[in-house]
């Protein structure tokens, strides 16, 4: 069965995701995506969401789901214990990004990670022209209400990914309401034109380096 | 909505006593045996040809088998009428709901009220030591003797819950899914200090003499009464007190003396008081001891994932209540984390209310639904009909 109607960057994962997988979901709202690997991919999933009714309603739908937050509670799970761990949309709402992405590798054998794009270039427009806070639509909210606390551009996250010793197996960039599009998340292109982005991250062989000297700032990247 | 006892509501209600044979020993893990062993329960609903349907539900301290029914001494209803009907989460028309009586109780299961087959008189303190596993074991002849090889769920809130995780550790090949809620995986100082206190209190009362109270025609009813006052104030958050009672008064003005000036003294009187009317106080000081004595980690050494080694296959259902401070959320994520580490099906919830422990028999619509979803949804997964016995109710 086709997904219809489905969120597109959960298309992407359902594409990512290899079947009959172990997967945990933090921050599974509602456990739709859950629903829809264990339907399309056969997956055995797992969630953690922080709302008591987000939990109730996967509880209902047949999954698995432990009430949580990734800052505090992702250290309840073994080593090793998922093929893939998904965050989605969820990392720039976290206390500590770095410590949460580190779970991530830490548990699962690859991570999905999806975060919105500081360096869309609508968002470095709405900052030039209006000099405030941009407001778009990955990111509707004003300063002062939102929960993204820790927003970064893609060449961010690549950056912390390379800091962490993560390797970038994938990565697509989704924009509103059209298909995911593969991308080489190194081009300083797809940092302005990306709304957001999804990676599949994997450990490179080693441990995570020393915090690297910060990358070259230029006004294109 | 049930007024109480379901037997009025169409559905099946059935149980007794099950007297086991002299030579179906319940060994217990203090190295004291049980024999002629007898298990008061309640059944709900009824058994489906596969006999696949039936859950256990296990009770608290002072709970027993009249889950649903209306309790035989006080009249009161059903201690998780909320929970257990036509309707509800345990719903008799789709399952075969089974409570048993403890072992060391006092509502008809073997314990320290009962007669010592050596004696001829009540064991009193005689009645060798139990545990929660040895509650466990007790509810395991009774379930077998039931012709149940494998029970859907085991549902149990405080140390219910703790039993429900009893069984997974030990019987985990005998349940698809397991409902703990506001449990701990062993007790805590903090538990077995208020514990301390209630049993010294029931020791301390003259009429208790040793425990053989009864041969005496007597009963230590301030003691228990004492120990279920502080026990109950454990129960209860300190803002569901202040909500009900605050600084109210009983009468006009204060008394400028001992008797119960507040509300609140009032009502812990009563609770102690109808207390005695339904409860033994040796009972009491088998019980708390048991839990006390449970420690789940310390028995599978010491690490609690090991107690769950067996049991990845069952479905675990965790709940805790945020202003529970006789066993906190922190004591259930433990728990979580341990069946998590030990690669269990565990969900786990939290729910946010004010009413302390004792929430998990009040009126918890976001309890209820959970236990719903994660039951029914178990059901479907275990391949158990829907709905299976319409007709019969």
């Amino acid at each position: 069965m086709t997904a219809v109607g489905v969120r597109e960057d959960f298309r992407e994962i359902l594409r990512l995701v290899r079947p009959g997988a172990r997967v945990l979901d933090v921050g599974c709202g509602e456990g739709e995506l859950l629903d829809l690997l264990a339907r399309e991919k056969g997956v055995d999933g797992r969630g953690i969401e922080i709302s008591a009714q987000g939990v109730s309603a996967c509880l209902a739908r047949g999954l698995a789901v432990v009430q949580g937050d990734a800052d505090r509670d992702l250290d309840s799970f073994p080593a090793q214990a998922f093929d893939y761990v998904i965050l989605s949309q969820t990392l720039q709402a976290v206390l500590n990004p770095r410590h949460v992405l580190g779970e991530l590798m830490r548990i699962g054998e690859q991570a999905i990670v999806s975060l919105p794009n500081f360096g869309h270039w609508r968002v470095r427009l709405d900052l030039l022209a209006h000099g405030r806070m941009p407001m778009t639509g990955s990111l509707p909210e004003p300063w002062w209400s939102t929960p993204n606390i820790h927003l970064c551009t893609l060449r961010d996250f690549t950056a912390l990914c390379d800091d962490l010793g993560l390797r970038i197996d994938a990565a697509a960039r989704l924009s509103e309401g059209r298909p995911a599009r593969p991308i080489d998340p190194s081009r300083p292109i797809e940092n302005w034109r990306a709304e957001a982005g999804l990676f599949l991250l994997s450990r490179r062989e080693g441990t995570a380096r020393a915090p690297a000297a910060p990358a070259k700032s230029d006004l294109f990247g | 909505m049930s007024d109480g006892d379901i037997a009025h509501d169409g559905v099946d209600v059935g149980g007794g006593t099950m007297r086991f044979p002299a030579d179906a020993v319940l060994r217990l893990d203090s190295g004291g045996r049980i024999e002629g062993l007898e298990v008061a329960y309640k059944t709900y609903g009824r058994l489906n040809a596969g006999r696949s349907n039936a859950i256990l539900i296990c009770h608290a301290l002072t709970g027993d088998q009249h889950v649903a029914s209306r309790h035989p001494a006080t009249g009161k209803p059903g201690w998780w009428d909320k929970m257990v009907g036509p309707g509800l989460p345990l719903d008799p028309a789709r399952h075969f709901i089974i409570c048993t009586n403890v072992v060391g109780g006092c509502m008809g299961t073997t314990g320290p009220t009962s007669d010592n087959p050596a004696t001829g008189k009540p064991y009193g303190l005689a009645f060798p030591m139990i545990t929660i596993a040895d509650m466990v074991r007790a509810q395991a002849m009774l379930v077998e003797a039931l012709g149940i090889e494998r029970l859907f769920a085991v549902v149990g809130g405080s140390m219910g819950g703790m039993q429900a995780l009893q069984w997974a550790a030990d019987y985990p090949e005998r349940l698809f899914a397991a409902v703990c809620i506001a449990a701990a995986p062993r007790h805590s100082a903090q538990n077995i200090a208020f514990h301390e206190v209630g049993r010294q209190a029931i020791m301390a009362d003259p009429d208790w003499h040793g425990g053989d109270y009864a041969s005496l025609g007597v009963r230590p009813e301030k003691g228990l009464a004492v120990a279920r006052m502080a026990a109950h104030i454990t129960y209860l958050s300190e803002p569901a007190l202040q909500r009900k009672f605050g600084r109210e008064l009983q009468r006009d003005g204060l008394s400028w003396g001992f008797d119960a000036d507040f509300q609140v003294e009032s009502y812990l009187r009563h609770q102690g008081t109808s207390f005695v009317d339904r409860f033994d106080a040796n009972s009491y000081l088998y019980i708390t001891r048991a839990l006390d004595y449970f420690d789940l980690a310390a028995s599978h050494g010491g690490v609690l994932a090991q107690a769950f080694q067996r049991a990845r296959d069952v479905r675990f259902c965790v709940f805790s209540f945020t202003s529970d401070w006789l066993y906190p959320t922190d004591e259930s994520r433990a728990i979580v984390r341990a069946l998590n580490a030990a690669g269990a099906r565990t969900s786990f919830v939290e729910i946010e209310t004010d009413k302390g422990h004792d929430a998990f028999f009040l009126e918890e619509p976001v309890l209820r639904e959970a236990l719903r979803g994660f039951l029914d949804s178990a059901a479907q997964a275990q391949g158990l009909p829907q709905g299976l016995s319409q007709g019969l109710t």
